[in-house]
């Protein structure tokens, strides 16, 4: 269809790369529809002559072998449908699989900020949904719709070639063709994706409604929630029967079109014939090749609608698909020297979230020296959690530099990086994997002895061994749950199974109770003797840990020192660290 | 540790995948059930779909006959001068095009409305399910099934009802037509063909059997892949962190080419099938043929019938085809229909009572009857038989080791649970007997995950209660000191949260959840560990709030940190399950057991 606006050629040329690998099969497939088509046609124009001809005149000898003929003929037919169908079950499906692939590929490389900004079940929808509807384009109408064209240009050769006039008629009856695919494609296509938008939002919501469950059952918001659904599936609805009468209003042209070209055949053949230019005999030739033409010119209405929403789901893959990977490693990485000594720099280090104005860091300067342990210490929402985060290059930073052993953290192999800095979140995230594999990550470097000393650091060895597989339990949400502490100590025994030589912690003890918090807290303290590491603090006790302690305020570093001195000297560390311990010892006794 | 041999999943009571053949049977029973009821209300519209679509036939099946008249008495009459009965049959002609247009347009509208409203009923039917199942149910389903239940399993059905059930309505009406104009033209010959349906049976039978089992395993994959993507994202900075990427590639590998070739394999299938059908079909035109003319020269039949039967044959196996997209996206819709179905048949363990005891307004008043708690039958008792009673307006504070039964028995207040055996009781009300709108009135739980919903601060805040005015949000939100940080967000309360509250720190969306919390304003507060994020002014200023806020209702506080368990009344210390403490902070400080241990332990922490 060389009249689809480049906007869709272009979109789907971006294809090519995927189908290349299979176009020898592809071209074949269009062979095997093609011929098998002709079959369609030859078929019972062979019968037809068998019929007036041998049987017509009681030739019983030739039956035989031309029976066979037929029956060959169909067998044929049949085998070239097998063979079309076949050889393209595996080529669309492989297609899927790689695209889905590079997405997923993609989208585990490209930042966390972009992960904040989409929502997740527009990303699923693109996965599946987007790709399911390219499967089916390059299994049927990517096929079919060069098979019909050809076939609709053999056809009207033949009628050409037949009576120019007639085959006039036909060729007028199919310029509107032309017109409508354009209409259609700036019409249909803008619905299409606009459908495909909603159905995102819908598993977006979905996803939500699931995740969030519990707090949904908490506060009984299920109904709410469901009437808010109901209303996004209307609005879906709405698009999808806006995407139907557009479809529709196609298809009905599209059936008229060649039930009008016969008709014009009929009025323009009986004058021929009235002429003596055309014979009866032209005339029904015309009108069946006509008719035998009418599936070709039908099907192009689901064509149309399946090139148009394949277009548009490339369309939105492409959208992921060029996203910039801004948190990357750099071509020519710079080698660490070894041993690793770990000394993290923080200069002038300036953050700002992409789309907000104003930094959350505004200059920060720090420097943790080989083997100390430095405690961050901040107000809720001052930047602790996106200054830790910067280390393991989670994000970047938007000024200033981070060296580890001088090295700009920019500077070196990201793998390297992540492998060198031990992270461990506040909110721990479990895989649904085993113990073992939530632990080394399917490192390859971490045997199960690293897995075991880890958890007996974390004091996770206990409860580890107590779940019902020990270690080859299956954890995370689709195995067994764990509570918040037991939680938090894999994600600790997940942070220092790599041995690495900076560890950075965001408040790894909040969720523990005081028994096992002291416990950890012991653990830790050996750990922490020999890395360096940066902790996020809330409590005195987590400062404890710690050889110094850093105050973040107003996005930079107002105070470095030990906790007795800044205790000594800071009214906003004063503040921020000893409130309860002053109230407490009010209230303790008061009571 | 390689991903082929799926050890690195771990162990874990698993679910049957393979289907055996009884167990095939009830399952296409059931989908077919759960289509029959989604049919039900559209019974009408389907009806008058059906009737357009037989007129449609009919009309373009007069069209040959109109074209056979114009030529063979329409060009001759014109030839001798009389125009009248060509144009006539031209301009019929023309008629029945146009009426089969306007037929097939509002077919094509009818139909589509039909499919839509039923799409619509069953999202909403299965979202409204998921939501009533109870949090155990969840918790074992896994958040990624049903997410591909409400998704890819809906959007095969759609499949089915855009693209085969129109053709296959057609179909049929054609193989009907061809088979009476057959017997008509001749009986013994029509036999013939008809004896090829026998072959035909039986390949469909097989086809659908083979196609269902494919499908099976597309819908089975697809829903692996939609987990692990799902399990990825919520997920990423750990996967990023930890350089899990690659491990996550090899294993999103396996199980997309699962899905592929469970889809190949469904294609294939499709392949067999529609080419045997065509083989039966081109034998029995040729069986026919040579039988046709054995009797034309035996004097028993005409030419002219013999030649009107092959080309009515060859218009009677064309639609097969058809037939066999249909039964192809029927095969993948009923697949996941009973996927849907199983979802749709599963009952809240807590379920909602049919004849709710009144609770309009509740005082707090909560009593633990001879409760006993495990969460599965085979499994140890994780709460043994206990009896306990909190007057309305008390603060309890729960203390313990990790999985001593705290967030359990938590969980039992807020109903999340039901006990099994004993009952809990609100105001004298046994919980399951209480109206969900009531109980969930009455009793808020916020726990450590303060999971947020895309929208705004003042969104997310009023899920606590809907109908709150933006000062009513305000107000609850100042009132536990979260006003001074959401003010200065970008846009304040409008500023969005982000995907999963990305926007905020763990704290600030503690902070929200608290705030969701006050604004809901029960009788009965549940806390479970919510405020473990916060830092110690923030958390001294929640703590603040919570002694004026729980002064006239009902608290249970978990929480490690022992500052925000003094505000409480009262203090029970939980051990494997069991009360071994109970009693107002300072008795047990001043009785030296375990929580006076804990409290000088805490002390000590301070110093």
């Amino acid at each position: 269809m060389s009249e689809q606006r480049t906007s869709t050629v272009g979109t789907l040329r971006r294809l090519w790369p995927y189908v290349r690998p299979v176009r020898g099969r592809i071209f074949l497939v269009i062979v095997a529809a093609l011929t098998a088509m002709l079959c369609g046609l030859g078929i019972p124009l062979v019968t037809q002559r068998i019929v007036d001809g041998p049987i017509a005149r009681g030739e019983l000898a030739s039956l035989p072998s031309l029976v066979l003929g037929v029956l060959a003929l169909g067998c044929a037919e049949a085998g070239l449908f097998y063979t079309r169908r076949k050889l393209i079950a595996r080529p669309s499906t492989q297609v899927e699989a790689n695209m889905r692939a590079e997405l997923y590929h993609q989208l585990q490389r490209l930042p966390i900020a972009f992960h904040d900004r989409w929502q997740s079940g527009q990303l699923l929808s693109r996965a599946v949904n987007d790709l399911n509807t390219v499967r089916r384009f390059v299994a049927f109408a990517a096929i079919f719709l060069v098979v019909n064209s050809l076939v609709l240009l053999i056809g009207l050769g033949v009628l050409f070639h037949l009576s120019p006039a007639l085959g006039l008629v036909l060729l007028c009856c199919s310029l509107p063709l032309l017109v409508i695919s354009y209409l259609f494609e700036t019409k249909f296509k803008v619905v299409a994706r606009k459908a495909q938008d909603q159905s995102g939002d819908l598993t977006t919501s979905v996803e939500e409604s699931v995740l969030g469950i519990r707090v949904l059952k908490a506060f009984g918001r299920g109904p709410e929630l469901t009437k808010r659904f109901r209303e996004q599936a209307q609005e879906l609805r709405g698009t999808e029967l806006h995407k139907v009468r557009i479809f529709a209003l196609l298809w009905a042209t599209l059936i008229v079109l060649p039930e009008l070209a016969v008709a014009g055949q009929l009025a323009v053949g009986s004058v021929g014939i009235a002429d003596g230019t055309t014979s009866v005999g032209t005339l029904v030739a015309a009108i069946t090749v006509s008719a035998y033409l009418r599936w070709p010119t039908d099907s192009i209405g689901w064509l149309l609608a399946e090139t148009n929403q394949a277009a548009s789901a490339c369309e939105r893959y492409w959208e992921v698909m060029d996203e910039p990977r801004t948190v990357v490693g750099p071509s020519n990485p710079e080698p660490l020297a070894r041993p690793v000594r770990g000394h993290v720099r923080f200069e002038g280090v300036r953050f700002a979230h992409p789309s907000a104005e104003g930094e959350i860091l505004r200059g920060v300067d720090l420097d943790v020296r080989p083997g100390e342990t430095i405690a961050l210490v901040g107000a809720t929402g001052s930047g602790k959690t996106t200054l830790t985060a910067l280390v393991p290059r989670l994000a970047d930073v938007t000024g200033g530099r981070i060296t580890v052993d001088g090295v700009d953290v920019r500077d070196l192999d990201l793998a390297e990086l992540r492998r060198v800095v031990g992270t461990a979140f506040e909110e721990p995230v479990l895989f649904s994997a085993s113990v073992t594999e939530n632990i080394a990550l399917g490192s390859p470097d971490v045997g199960e002895a690293d897995v075991r000393q880890a958890l007996r650091v974390a004091r996770a060895e206990d409860f580890v061994e107590a779940l019902p597989w020990g270690l080859a339990t299956r954890i995370g949400e689709q195995g067994l749950s764990l509570s918040g502490g037991q939680r938090q100590r894999l994600a600790l025994a997940r942070a220092v199974v790599g041995r690495p030589a900076v560890l950075v912690l965001d408040d790894p003890l909040s969720a523990l109770d005081v028994h096992t918090e002291a416990e950890v807290e012991a653990a830790l303290r050996r750990v922490l003797h020999d890395v360096t590491a940066l902790v996020v603090a809330h409590r005195p006790s987590t400062v404890q840990l710690a050889d110094r302690v850093a105050l973040l305020d107003d996005g930079r570093i107002a105070a470095v020192g030990t906790h007795e001195q800044l205790l000594a000297t800071n009214a906003e560390y004063r503040r921020l660290l000893s409130t309860v311990e002053d109230m407490t010892e009010e209230e303790v006794a008061a009571r | 540790m390689s991903t082929e041999d799926e050890g690195w999943r771990g162990v874990a009571a698993e679910e049957f995948e393979d289907v055996d053949h009884a167990t095939g049977v009830k399952l296409r029973a059931r989908s077919r059930r759960l289509l029959g009821s989604l049919l039900r209300p559209r019974l009408r519209p389907s009806l008058l779909a059906l009737a357009i679509v037989v007129t449609e036939n009919l009309v373009v099946l007069a069209g040959p006959l109109l074209i056979a008249g114009a030529i063979d008495r329409g060009v001759p009459a014109a030839l001798e001068g009389r125009p009248g009965v060509l144009a006539w049959c031209v301009g019929g002609y023309a008629v029945t095009a146009m009426a089969a247009t306007v037929l097939r347009y509002s077919f094509v509208r009818l139909t589509g409305r039909i499919g839509q409203d039923l799409l619509l009923d069953l999202r909403e039917r299965i979202f409204r399910h998921a939501q009533r199942l109870s949090i155990g149910f969840h918790e074992s389903y896994t958040s990624g099934k049903v997410i591909s239940r409400m998704t890819s399993d809906v959007d095969s059905l759609q499949d089915l009802l855009e693209m085969g059930l129109d053709g296959f309505l057609t179909s049929l009406l054609s193989i009907v037509g061809i088979t009476t104009v057959l017997l008509w033209l001749d009986v013994p010959l029509a036999a013939i063909t008809l004896a090829g349906f026998i072959p035909l049976i039986l390949l469909v039978r097989w086809f659908q059997r083979r196609s269902a089992r494919a499908y099976r395993g597309t819908r089975g994959a697809i829903a692996k892949i939609i987990v692990q993507f799902v399990e990825t994202m919520n997920g990423m900075r750990a996967v990023q962190a930890f350089r899990r990427e690659s491990r996550n590639e090899n294993i999103m590998d396996g199980l997309n080419n699962r899905f592929r070739d469970a889809n190949t394999d469904a294609l294939s299938v499709m392949a067999t099938f529609t080419a045997l059908v065509r083989v039966i079909g081109n034998v029995s035109l040729a069986v026919v043929l040579a039988v046709g003319a054995l009797r034309v020269a035996g004097g028993t039949l005409e030419i002219g019938v013999l030649a009107a039967f092959t080309l009515y044959l060859r218009r009677f196996y064309d639609p097969f085809d058809e037939i066999a997209m249909f039964t192809n996206s029927y095969s993948s819709a009923t697949a996941a229909l009973e996927k849907i179905s199983g979802l749709l048949e599963e009952q809240p363990s807590v379920p909602e009572p049919t004849r709710p005891t009144p609770l309009r307004h509740a005082h707090g008043e909560v009593r633990f009857h001879g409760v006993e708690f495990g969460y599965r039958a085979d499994s140890p008792l994780v709460l043994p038989k206990f009896d306990l009673h909190v007057p309305a307006g008390r603060t309890v504070a729960l203390v313990g080791a990790t999985g001593a039964g705290k967030s359990t028995l938590a969980k039992l207040v807020a109903r999340f649970y039901d006990p099994t055996a004993g009952s809990v009781r609100l105001d004298g009300v046994d919980l399951r007997e209480v109206a969900d709108e009531d109980l969930r009135r009455a009793v808020v739980m916020v726990t450590q995950e303060n999971f947020l919903f895309d929208g705004s601060v003042a969104d997310n805040i009023a899920l606590g209660k809907p109908s709150a005015t933006r000062a009513e949000i305000e107000a609850a939100a100042a009132e536990i000191g979260a006003h001074e940080f959401i003010a200065a967000l970008p846009h304040g309360y409008d500023t969005d949260v982000r995907k999963r509250g990305g926007r905020l720190s763990a704290g600030q969306r503690q902070m929200v959840a608290f705030a969701r919390a006050f604004l809901a304003d029960p009788a009965v507060l549940v806390l479970d560990e919510a405020t473990s994020s916060l830092d110690v002014p923030t958390e001294h200023a929640v703590q603040a709030a919570l002694e004026t806020v729980l002064a006239d209702r009902t608290a249970f506080i978990i929480a490690h940190r022992l500052s925000t368990v003094l505000i409480a009344d009262r203090v029970l210390v939980v051990d494997a399950g069991l009360i071994v403490e109970d009693g107002s902070p300072e008795e047990l400080i001043g009785d030296g057991g375990r929580f006076a241990d804990l409290h000088s332990a805490w002390q000590d922490s301070l110093a």
